[in-house]
């Protein structure tokens, strides 16, 4: 009887290899593949000039010396950086706000689902749209330009996209536009996971709002406020379309919006270089996986608990 | 001394209640700005786009819609505008008569143009219009991946879920390790080996890779591990139900809430995807939205209809907003499900 009962299960759970199958082929053929092919692009010479392709083999590390040669990808880096940091402060400050004021039993806000629905709009809104839209209504023949230039803010000639901190700033505006409704959301679940006796407790014993939100709320958030900071920077290190559609491309002005990924962009559709794009990802990848590999053990470790 | 008591405390409610009263003031006026700094552009661009070339590049901030809405929808599908050489004085003076003679053979020519295209009918030039061609490719592709993404990662989910196999515990870390690696930094070898079978310009490179999504595998993990009993699985076996049927006709409709989150969110994660399309699809036919946007943006201003631009903005997010608005409870609720357990 049990030996039957053993083969069955044994039979039965066969079937979590089939169901598999289609995960695992997929991830093999349309991303390992691809991620091996990157690396190994990384360590040849490939690129193509015109309508000739020229491909040759291991070349020494050209192409990762390439990247070190000068500052360019440390200035590309600290540009992204840059605008991911003015982006997120506003962002995480205005969630925390936002997230206490949501699951705060006692405040009761009415209209609180609809808040929610509204404020988590724009991250679904085509990043590319919407930066075209900001470019039309501030270029220097756009309303707003003209709005301001009316108020005496700006003079009418002055070109916004002409000013370095101005186009940043613009940049990390609408990434916190587009991510601090979703960064609420997580924040606000965090926080009702909360045990309701500790603030409770406090109550009796004559906390502040404040005071609770400084003593017990933040410290107990602090595991999904790693893992919210880290998947931004995950996120906005692969910044792209914004600064691509408002600068068509070219990160200006001088440069100064430039991202890593838009400077991957150009070795893939520009310069057709695959080696030297191919070092880049790999760069970049070993990045991520560390930044992951936190996540990960945060993660994990906040499993346990 | 009693007395005293109950009025002391009375105080102290009220001082609570009046500090809440206060507080949730704030809470709404803020809440309020933030919701008007969500919504702002997107009124802004409705009106943007009834307005005319004329109005939206006279530097005057309009907040009240015009009525060129029907018109610049026509010119976004009808394709370029056509435009007629004026002849000034200062020409008549300068050219000679046979140049301008020519040129006004020209601009008849052109006139004949514009007359015939007013003669085709709306729905043809819907048919023929470049737009439409990237919408359709656009609800092409973002179904498509939608739709096998929810399917196989449901049963990717489900095999781990369910069975208990050597490989289980190794391929569960090995899809979390991977989930955050970003698509662009396998982009350069993808674009490559698409190339190499003949997949580039097509759209299966765009839609079959969505088998393998981590992030949606990760959620649906999740929501089994809250709603599917592994008893009911063993209820079916009891009752003769094979593996295969006992997921399309028991386990999916169960998954049915977390499916319709997930779908939405592939649906717009593809729908609004730019980078690797635009590596994929090269001829114009199989261009999708976020590409004929980004083109949009590199044609020279000097000659363009700023109304069509706005028109064209608006096409490309109006699907999105009206399927968020319709099912927005789901996906806000859904949000916070597929993070870290909170």
């Amino acid at each position: 009887m049990k030996q039957t009962k053993n083969g069955k299960a044994v039979s039965f759970n066969k079937w979590g290899y089939i169901f598999l199958i289609p995960f695992v082929l997929t991830y093999l053929f349309f991303q390992l593949v691809p991620l091996v092919l990157t690396i190994y692009y990384s360590f040849i010479t490939y690129y193509e000039d015109g309508l000739t392709t020229v491909r040759s083999g291991w070349n020494t590390f050209a192409n990762y010396a390439y990247f070190f040669k000068d500052t360019r990808l440390v200035t590309y880096g600290l540009n992204t950086i840059i605008m991911w940091i003015i982006g997120f402060i506003p962002q995480i400050l205005v969630s925390l706000l936002l997230g206490a004021w949501f699951s705060d039993a006692r405040l009761r806000l009415k209209a609180a689902s609809f808040y929610k629905v509204v404020i988590y709009l724009p991250n679904l809104i085509m990043a590319s749209a919407f930066s075209l839209l900001f470019f039309s209504l501030l270029k220097d023949t756009g309303p707003i330009h003209g709005l301001l230039a009316n108020m005496g803010i700006i003079k009418p000639t002055e070109d916004l996209f002409k000013n370095v901190w101005f186009a940043r700033c613009i940049v990390g505006f609408m990434n916190f536009l587009m991510w601090f409704g979703n960064t609420t959301i997580l924040l606000m679940a965090g926080m009702l996971g909360i045990d309701q006796s500790l603030y409770e407790a406090a109550e009796v014993d004559g906390a502040t709002p404040t005071q609770v939100f400084w003593r017990i709320t933040l410290p107990l958030l602090r595991p999904i406020l790693v893992y919210v900071l880290l998947t931004s920077l995950i996120g906005g290190l692969q910044m792209f379309d914004v600064p691509q559609v408002l600068t068509q491309g070219k990160g200006g002005p001088n440069e100064t919006t430039f991202t890593v990924i838009m400077w991957l962009n150009r070795f893939s559709s520009g310069d057709k270089d695959f080696g030297k794009g191919g070092a880049l990802s790999v760069v970049l990848f070993i990045i991520t996986g560390i930044l992951s590999m936190i996540v990960y053990k945060v993660s994990a470790g906040k499993q346990e608990e | 001394m009693a007395n005293n008591n109950t009025v002391q405390l009375q105080m102290d409610k009220e001082k609570v209640t009046g500090g809440i009263r206060v507080r949730r003031v704030v809470a709404n006026v803020v809440l309020v700005f933030l919701c008007v700094l969500c919504l702002i552009w997107f009124y802004m661009l409705f009106v943007n786009a009834t307005l005319n070339h004329g109005q939206l590049t006279s530097g005057i901030l309009r907040m009240y819609p015009g009525t060129n809405f029907g018109e610049n929808f026509r010119l976004l599908m009808g394709g370029k505008q056509i435009a007629l050489t004026e002849i000034t004085p200062e020409m008549r003076a300068e050219l000679s008569e046979a140049d301008i003679a020519k040129i006004e053979a020209k601009n008849a020519d052109l006139q004949k143009q514009i007359d015939e295209a007013n003669k085709t009918p709306f729905i043809k030039l819907i048919a023929h219009s470049k737009v439409w061609k990237g919408l359709l490719n656009s609800v092409i592709i973002a179904v498509g991946s939608a739709v096998l993404c929810t399917y196989f990662s449901t049963m990717t989910a489900y095999a781990i879920h369910c069975y208990n196999f050597r490989a289980k515990k190794f391929i569960f870390t090995f899809i979390l390790m991977i989930m955050t690696i970003p698509t662009q930094v396998t982009a350069v070898g993808f674009v490559r080996l698409m190339r190499s079978i003949h997949l580039h310009d097509t759209f299966l490179p765009l839609i079959i890779p969505a088998i393998a999504a981590p992030v949606t595998f990760f959620y649906m993990k999740q929501y089994m591990d809250s709603t599917l009993p592994i008893q009911i699985v063993e209820a079916a076996r009891i009752d003769g139900s094979g593996e295969f049927r006992t997921f399309n006709t028991i386990v999916l409709p169960m998954m049915k809430p977390a499916i319709a989150v997930q779908a939405i969110f592939t649906f717009v994660g593809s729908w609004n995807n730019y980078f690797v399309p635009s590596l994929i699809l090269d001829s114009a036919k199989n261009k999708t939205l976020p590409i004929l946007i980004w083109e949009q943006r590199n044609t020279d201003w000097k000659n363009f209809n700023m109304g069509t631009v706005y028109m064209m903005i608006l096409l490309s997010i109006f699907p999105v907003i009206v399927v968020y608005f319709l099912l927005s409870k789901y996906i806000v609720g859904g949000v916070a499900l597929g993070s870290v357990k909170g």
